[in-house]
């Protein structure tokens, strides 16, 4: 389980983030929707603790983000951020080997070795993975990040925007994916997602913000609703249902 | 396991017909032969050059009483270039990792600057014999004590705290080294021409400004901060992928930043105050080692890079001694090809 606790942020003085109260259950992916500047990313990378609340207090699986050694959190949680430093000459393989780093701290060992391998082909990416990252398209690359972080092997797996300049075939492919990982191995997934559709479709549970505040918070069918929707994006939004569930027409 | 096996990657699982699959740090077999026979050649024109320039054109037989004085001599200066190599290379390397940039050099913090600012303004407040009298140990160690000081101080304002902001810091590295460069400048406008002569050949890189006498604590102090460079080197690995993934990966990245700088510090304030400034011979050597080593894997960069390091200069010296008899002219001559390299990759590359 994720708890936050009257978490505060403030940028500059103007841009205030909370207070946020939220209890995020363990198992199944969770979006965040909302407009731009409501927050979102802020939640997700002061959960993943690369940026600093001002103010309340975070636990993880029981855990303080910020009182504990970071070395211990990299072993129930990982954030993974939309653009990451580009290395030359790094393959794939030896990029989702560094997800062994808080077991092995880069001595890869048997055990790492097959598990590096099991998730390189449960993204789909046993050919390229000797790969360099260069040679990779967009979606391909995005893939290996995320094997990447799954590869960490952590109970609690945190995503800033994966879809981002991905094409629909690559962004499906993606949330078929992330959705595999939640029910076949059992990982609590947090999502930030633009798409209310996408959310809609491959989330268990949808948490909607708007200006530094959580708006709603609630299974699908709970959030998926025409005048909150509308309140939240200040865009008149009509719901209807769809062969996969409901849909938002905007 | 022969060494030519150490860090190869299973890339040819169809070949062996069972497919192994190991992460190692090269894509294929023929990549680490290929790293390891560069590796080789350039140690190898290494050995070659120091054996040349120790031995090649001696003034005297080897029976005679004076050559094991010739050869202690020539030694200080293969030394010399030895620590060189191994400072400028590992520090470079180390420092566009950290940095995340290929085409900057630990100089941008201001060591170059510091040194040329302390040795114009000694001669500029006490003239040219204290300038001259200015090279025993508690000068040399001075001069590391002052730059290596300089850098903790921007470090320690800009890393830590309210900054923490890793460019921020080499902007004002590069002001603070533009503003040093600016007075020292000045101060030299208005010396004699015969004590700018006197300046100009300290402020030229070479080795035959070394001194033999800091060797005993210089030579354990630069190896134990590569080594620990070295041994470090899985972490300069991961802090290559940037703050967030390495804090992803539980790793403290502001305080293996700090750690990193301090190391690159010792190396470039001792390589400065014993050799000189070499603004682009880092750059150079860097630049080529990622060439011949196609891995990200900096427990195979650094040596390489050490090694093409030593390779090029004792090989530059033993050129322009014996071929050329141009005996000043080395630092210029890297300097050069070091520039001209830099000003290709920023034109070609277009992207940083």
């Amino acid at each position: 389980m994720i708890t936050l606790q009257n978490v505060r942020k403030t940028y500059g003085g103007e841009v205030r983030i909370g207070p946020l109260n939220i209890e995020i259950p363990k198992a199944g992916i969770t979006s965040l929707i909302g407009p731009n500047g409501a927050g979102k990313s802020t939640m997700l990378l002061m959960i993943g603790r690369l940026l600093k609340m001002d103010e309340g207090r975070i636990r993880v699986a029981n855990m303080d983000i910020a009182r504990s050694k970071s070395n211990d959190i990299a072993k129930i949680l990982t954030i993974l951020r939309q653009e990451n430093h580009f290395i030359t000459r790094l393959t794939v393989r030896q990029l989702v080997g560094f997800g062994r780093f808080p077991y092995s701290k880069g001595r890869l060992t048997k055990e790492d070795e097959a598990i590096i391998s099991k998730y390189i082909d449960f993204f789909g990416l046993t050919d390229l993975e000797h790969r360099f990252l260069d040679e990779l398209s967009g979606g391909q690359r995005q893939r290996a990040y995320v094997a990447m972080v799954l590869c960490q092997e952590t109970e609690y797996v945190l995503l800033d925007e994966p879809l981002n300049n991905l094409d629909i075939a690559r962004a499906v492919q993606m949330m078929e994916h992330l959705r595999r990982a939640a029910d076949e191995l059992g990982r609590t997934i947090v999502v930030v997602l633009h798409d209310i559709n996408f959310a809609a479709r491959y989330s268990d549970r949808i948490c909607a913000m708007k200006n530094g505040q959580i708006a709603a918070f609630g299974t699908v069918d709970e959030i998926m609703r025409p005048d909150l929707l509308t309140d939240i994006f200040e865009t008149r939004i009509e719901i209807i249902d769809g062969p996969y569930g409901k849909l938002a027409v905007y | 396991m022969s060494a030519l096996d150490v860090g190869y990657a299973a890339g040819c699982g169809a070949e062996t017909g069972m497919r192994v699959r190991r992460t190692g740090a090269f894509r294929t077999r023929r990549d680490a032969r290929r790293y390891w026979l560069l590796l080789c050649l350039f140690l190898g024109a290494g050995v070659a050059a120091v054996l040349g320039l120790i031995l090649y054109n001696q003034p005297v037989p080897v029976d005679s009483p004076s050559f094991i004085p010739v050869v202690k001599r020539r030694l200080t200066s293969v030394t010399a270039m030895f620590i060189a190599a191994l400072c400028h290379s590992f520090a470079t390397v180390a420092f566009q990792s950290v940095t995340g940039n290929r085409i900057i050099t630990p100089s941008l913090l201001g060591y170059e600057s510091l040194y040329s600012f302390i040795q114009t303004s000694v001669l500029f407040f006490f003239g040219a014999t204290t300038l001259v009298r200015f090279t025993g140990t508690g000068a040399f160690f001075l001069q590391v004590a002052l730059m290596i000081g300089l850098s903790l101080i921007l470090f320690g304002w800009l890393l830590s705290g309210r900054y923490g902001n890793l460019h921020l810091m080499l902007l004002v590295g590069i002001i603070i080294g533009a503003g040093l460069n600016s007075v020292s400048g000045f101060m030299r406008r208005v010396l004699s021409p015969s004590e700018f002569d006197l300046l100009q050949a300290r402020l030229i890189g070479s080795v035959n400004n070394a001194d033999a006498a800091y060797f005993p604590i210089v030579i354990p102090l630069v190896l134990a901060t590569a080594l620990a460079m070295f041994l470090l080197s899985r972490r300069l690995n991961v802090l290559s992928l940037g703050r967030d993934a390495a804090t992803a990966f539980g790793v403290h990245y502001q305080a293996h930043v700090i750690l990193f700088l301090v190391l690159i510090a010792v190396l470039m304030a001792t390589t400065t105050a014993l050799i000189g400034p070499m603004t682009f011979f880092g750059f150079l050597v860097a630049m080529l080692s990622y060439q011949a080593a196609p891995t990200h894997d900096h427990r195979y960069v650094l040596p390489m890079a050490f090694a093409i390091g030593f390779g090029v200069l004792t090989s530059a010296y033993f050129l322009l001694y014996h071929v050329f008899h141009a005996q000043t002219v080395v630092s210029v001559l890297i300097e050069l090809f070091g520039g001209i390299a830099f000003l290709t990759v920023l034109l070609r590359k277009r992207s940083l």
